[in-house]
């Protein structure tokens, strides 16, 4: 099954989308810094709109059961 | 050939009254209320939802529970149908939309966003009305509503789709094949969740997971949906002529709050019935245990987690997955997606690779696509950041307020998700219709007649044209009565009689 698997799935990729992943590493470090620098202003914002006391919030969250 | 695979989506939403008196029943009577008063034209009444062809205790598999089941549906609570041919109202102490009839997937979300709209403008009518009314409650009471599917403490509530099939495929191949679908679709379309709810299992055993539902599925198939919920869900109510057609009510999806992984989910699963009705799928990916399976997916954010299958082989839920995409590309290649639209099943086929791809060398990398991946993405920074262990009262904080509706509170909007639908689009479908199903029909009458229409229905509108008795329209081909069949219709005639002259004749 896994042989299988894995078999079909190289036939899914192209060529093309193999090389542009080789030709993209050198690239990886500078695009993971953009996702951190990215993600620490996510969480300056979010800092500034996080309810205030979570315990409280969470705990006062609650729903009746549905479908 | 596989018909048309006509779909909506029904949300029931998470709702609180901070600060105030916490009746969810009433709370969410004033939101919808609010709404109504809000759009409905001074003067003119208010169509209310005609229940006589409900049977929510049909069961796929032939018999009947509506004579020993409690009706699902509670008639005297608040009821409206929108000019966009949906519904809205109380249901199980949530608000409830249920989108009109939709064709495509793209369709299916450009609805589900107008959906959003329609509660983001409730809450504000309803919030206006709070503060004035201090009489009656706190002052400073402010509703707030949830697109998520779990308070975090073991109660659910659903967002279900529904899709068109023909009445003639056994219902017993088409559970046991969309099966595989249902368990592994959520490494894409999970809404993710902190902790765990899964009956005996401690909140803090499963730190992360992947989908807002899994912990609360108990059987493979079965007609209940509040208790003992099942992967594949028998109700066999079509609102469509049932000797040609069936609705298969799916139960066991999250709501998104990613435009993209609504695509995904309601395009993929669109494919995947196509091949069932056309025998295309064949049975090589059929699970052993499905249940145990559903949450050993959710409970592996890391997606390696195997599941057994039919035949005693072990899978990842990501085999499971590439294994409907290659069957979907050749069934592509065989009988077309006519039956989902051809360009959008193509696209959802160029996606629905990609996220996988994605999934398979870099789950971070789908962070803009799957929403468990970035509300994961936020979790993870903010408990780094602050030095936060699992199990603390922030981070299921901050899964609540993924799903938190407002926009100056929500943090999905936040977390640099992609959009399909652009704001105009999703403006404009919170009062038009779609113009590819009955859908039409039912909105567009509704906006032009409203005095005249004394009730509707999935499956049909009565018209009050001014002279006994009352006159009821069947809609039991959920393609009719599009913009093509009636647009002209209904520009010609200036009254709900001339409307009906013209149908008749």
């Amino acid at each position: 099954m896994a042989e299988r698997t894995q078999k079909s799935k190289q036939t899914t990729r192209t060529e093309e989308a193999i090389v542009e992943t080789d030709a993209a590493a050198p690239a990886a470090t500078e695009s993971g810094e953009k996702l951190k620098a990215e993600l620490d202003d996510l969480l300056d914002e979010i800092d500034g709109v996080l309810e205030t006391n979570a315990e409280d919030f969470v705990k006062s969250y609650v729903q009746k059961g549905g479908q | 050939m596989a018909l048309p695979k006509v779909c909506g989506i029904e949300t029931e939403y998470g709702i609180i009254v901070r600060g105030g008196e916490s009746n969810p029943v009433s709370a969410s009577s004033l939101l919808i209320n609010a709404y109504m008063a809000k759009v409905t034209s001074r003067g003119a009444s208010r169509a209310g939802w005609d229940f006589n062809d409900e049977q929510p205790g049909s069961d796929a598999r032939g018999f009947s529970l509506d004579d020993v089941m409690v009706p699902e549906l509670e008639t005297s609570l608040v009821n409206a149908v929108l000019t966009n041919g949906a519904r809205y109202y109380v249901d199980h102490a949530h608000p409830e939309i249920s989108n009109p009839e939709t064709t495509t997937a793209a369709e299916a979300v450009r609805w589900d966003r107008a959906a959003e709209e329609i509660i983001r403008i409730s809450v504000i009518a309803a919030n206006a009305q709070l503060a004035l009314n201090h009489t009656s409650r706190p002052a400073g009471g402010e509703i707030v509503v949830y697109k998520n599917n779990s308070d975090g403490k073991g109660n659910s509530y659903g967002c279900h789709e529904n899709y068109l099939m023909a009445r003639e495929t056994p219902f017993g191949r088409l559970a046991a094949q969309i099966t595989p679908h249902f368990v592994t679709r959520q490494i894409f379309c999970g809404a993710g969740k902190v902790g765990c709810e899964a009956p005996g299992a401690a909140h803090d055993s499963v730190p992360y997971q992947l989908s807002q539902r899994a912990d609360f599925f108990e059987e493979e198939i079965g007609l209940e949906t509040t208790l003992k919920r099942p992967i594949v869900n028998t109700r066999d109510e079509p609102h469509a002529d049932a000797q040609k057609y069936r609705r298969l009510h799916v139960i066991v999806g999250d709501a998104n709050m990613s435009e993209v992984a609504t695509y995904l989910k309601v395009g993929t699963t669109q494919i995947v019935l196509s091949m069932i009705e056309d025998d295309a799928l064949g049975d090589d990916w059929l699970l052993g245990h499905p249940v145990p399976a559903i949450r050993h997916v959710s409970h592996d954010p890391t997606l390696t987690a195997t599941i057994m299958l039919a035949d005693g082989r072990r899978a990842t839920a990501l085999e499971v997955q590439w294994g409907l995409f290659e069957r979907a590309v050749k069934y592509e290649q065989h009988h077309g997606l006519s039956s989902v639209g051809d360009e959008v099943g193509r696209d959802v086929l160029v996606r629905w690779e990609h996220v996988l791809m994605g999934l398979e060398s870099d789950p971070a990398s789908m962070a803009s696509w799957v929403d468990w991946i970035a509300k994961q993405r936020i979790v993870d920074g903010y408990a780094d950041r602050h030095g936060i262990e699992p199990g603390d009262a922030r981070l299921k904080a901050i899964d609540l307020q993924y799903h938190d509706l407002r926009a100056e509170r929500g943090l999905a909007r936040r977390a640099g998700l992609d959009t399909l639908v652009n704001e105009a689009d999703a403006l404009s479908a919170m009062t038009n219709p779609p113009a590819t199903t009955r859908a039409y029909f039912r909105g567009r009458c509704l906006a032009k007649y409203p005095e005249s229409v004394v009730a509707a229905n999935w499956d049909s509108m009565v018209f009050d044209a001014g002279r006994e008795p009352l006159s009821r329209v069947p809609m039991m081909e959920p393609l009719r009565g599009t913009a093509d069949h009636v647009a002209n219709l209904i520009d010609e005639s200036d009254t709900a009689a001339e409307l009906l002259a013209r149908l008749g004749s």
